[in-house]
């Protein structure tokens, strides 16, 4: 048990260590652009790993909490006039009421018939987004004002590498609490876990609700950063591209997901060089990947050092 | 029956019937492999701009049909033999993952080799509409119902009657035990992967002259068939037809007695309701689970 929470303490630190070394080695705007990308990606992802990774469950729409957060954000401050930080918290309250009255209809559901219920939520969310354009400028998106006391990237680094820290801390002390262990029972099998006497319905809501929080409150501040918003933040391939990022990097894995969102943000513009052919490689680099290490990349080479050990 | 009730149910069952047959294609893997494959909406897109392709080369339309079939067909071949089949054993997820790589590949692959732009198929038989009771329906939507009913004919007599389609069902029920029986697996997969290809790229080939096609052209035909095997219960083939069919008539009364912008909605709005009553789809079978 010291050994694990050691191994925990020390995860934390290298990633803490790399998100103060980092800004040595950017040199410029756009470099610390992707960086605070990867950093607002592997937040929702954290939160999703938690549903798919360690609850068992499957979302197919997780992009539509983010374009909730984000357009939640974006409408309260720009038409209401409401502080940012309120409407921040406001849209992710509302995200997670959302979340928590359709969790227990859509999470009875299993397997594929969960992946459609959680697809069909998700794509009619981004239907609703691209055609109320009075509220929301439809397909041309809106611009939204930024946090009066951001003023500099830099402070934005610092902000979201310490968000991305604070969840870090965050989902591992969750998973390694009861409420974790009931979880992984639930994902190895809930018939078992009720017998046992754990109340699934109700873990398997509250891991939907916080993972629908977290992609909220990145939406929020995502479009505070940017200063603009579009609808295919709330897009089908958008939530693909979380999913992928969680499961690319290792399921049930805290850190998996930070490096699968990490690896997956910088890939896209390491092929843009390749132009029209982009689309193709980054399919087959994710095909292969799946195919050669299906469990993700964090566990397997885990595995390969434990197989070492020994 | 009004004529405009008429006119929406006569492209309802047009696009239903092209739903039923993505949907099927859906329903024919997944039996045989437990697999959801989203690059399903890429066979139909690879129909489409196939023949695209070869009427382009100058072959009369039956044979630039039958070639886009046969290539579209060896992606399926292919996606099973180099993709699914190294990866058994892998979760739903990653499994999930490994399809959508493969539709990401495939659009990617037309976008290069066949460019972009919007394309359109010639009909098979003109565009002079035909009134029917103060409606009209064009001869390419007669086209879509009659091959699709044909298509399903003959899947049934394939299912029931010939020992492949015995074996593909067999496979379904039990994968240990067909083996055992001395059914070849791997063949089964083989060949329901191309025929499920093989019914995508018919479906795409019967709409294009309608809708037009692109290399995206099969992404909202995709999940709208998912949709469909949801609809009728996952695996059940001819719940898979009546899924599409009610998926199609519900799309277009939506857009005609609704609001047209939310056409595409209606789908998804009226899976989520079947569902919620119905976790297992309106024909399936309640599974569960053992411990």
């Amino acid at each position: 048990m010291n050994k694990l929470k050691s191994a925990r303490t020390g995860g934390i630190l290298v990633l803490m260590a790399i998100i103060a070394v980092l800004p040595l080695f950017l040199d410029n705007a756009f470099q610390f652009e992707i960086a605070i990308l990867i950093f607002f990606n592997a937040i929702v992802c954290i939160g999703l790993n938690l549903l798919v990774g360690y609850g068992g469950q499957i979302s197919l729409g997780h992009g539509a909490f983010v374009g909730l957060g984000a357009y939640g954000s974006a409408i309260l401050t720009m038409q209401q006039e409401w502080d940012p930080l309120l409407s921040m918290v406001v849209a992710a309250a509302f995200t997670g009421g959302l979340c928590f009255i359709i969790a227990r209809p859509i999470l009875k559901l299993k397997g594929h018939y969960l992946a459609m219920a959680t697809l069909g939520m998700g794509i009619i969310i981004s239907i609703v987004i691209n055609t109320e354009d009075q509220l929301t400028g439809g397909p041309d998106g809106m611009y939204v004002d930024g946090l009066s006391f951001m003023t500099d990237q830099i402070q934005w680094y610092w902000l979201i590498g310490g968000l991305l820290v604070f969840s870090v801390w965050a989902s591992l002390n969750l998973i390694h609490s009861p409420i974790g262990r009931a979880l992984r029972a639930v994902h190895g099998s809930e018939v078992a876990a009720e017998v046992v006497g754990v109340d699934t319905t109700q873990y398997k809501v509250l891991i939907f609700v916080v993972s629908g929080v977290f992609a909220s409150v990145v939406g929020s501040l995502g479009v505070y950063y940017s200063n603009f918003v579009t609808p295919d933040i709330a897009g089908f391939f958008h939530s693909i591209e979380l999913v992928v990022m969680v499961v690319f990097g290792g399921m049930a894995s805290t850190f998996g997901a930070v490096i699968g969102a990490a690896i997956l943000t910088i890939l896209p513009q390491v092929l843009t060089f390749l132009h029209d052919f982009e689309h193709l490689v980054f399919g087959l680099i994710l095909m292969l990947t799946m195919i050669f290490l299906p469990k993700g990349l964090v566990p397997t080479i885990a595995d390969f050092f434990k197989k070492g050990d020994k | 029956m009004s004529a405009e009730f008429l006119q929406f149910l006569f492209s309802g069952v047009t696009l239903g019937a092209t739903y039923a047959l993505v949907g099927l294609g859906f329903s024919i893997i997944y039996n045989a492999s437990h697999v959801i494959n989203f690059a399903q909406g890429e066979f139909v897109m690879m129909g489409g701009m196939g023949t695209v392709f070869f009427l382009g080369l100058g072959l009369p339309m039956p044979v630039a049909i039958l070639a886009a079939i046969a290539l579209t067909t060896l992606f399926g071949f292919g996606l099973e033999r180099f993709a699914i089949a190294p990866a058994r054993g892998a979760s739903v997820v990653t499994l999930i993952i490994i399809t959508i790589g493969a539709s990401i590949v495939m659009r990617g692959l037309v976008q290069v080799v066949w460019g972009k732009e919007f394309h359109a198929i010639p009909s098979f038989s003109g565009d002079e509409p035909i009134m029917i009771g103060g409606a009209t329906i064009l001869p390419q939507s007669l086209w879509v119902l009659g091959v699709t009913v044909l298509l399903v004919l003959a899947l049934r007599y394939f299912f029931e009657k010939t020992i492949m389609g015995k074996a593909i069902i067999a496979t379904s029920l039990n994968r240990d035990a067909a083996l055992l029986m001395g059914i070849n697996v791997r063949l089964v997969l083989f060949i329901s992967f191309g025929l499920s290809a093989a019914l995508g790229a018919a479906a795409g080939i019967l709409v294009a002259p309608i809708t037009l096609t692109n290399f995206e052209a099969g992404i909202m035909l995709g999940l709208k068939g998912f949709c469909a095997a949801i609809l009728g219960g996952l695996g059940n083939g001819m719940g898979a037809v009546a899924g599409g069919m009610i998926v199609g008539i519900a799309e277009a009364m939506g857009a005609g007695y609704w609001i047209s912008e939310y056409k595409d909605a209606v789908a998804f709005i009226l899976i989520l309701l079947v569902l919620f009553f119905k976790p297992s789809g309106l024909f399936g079978k309640t599974g569960t689970e053992r411990v």
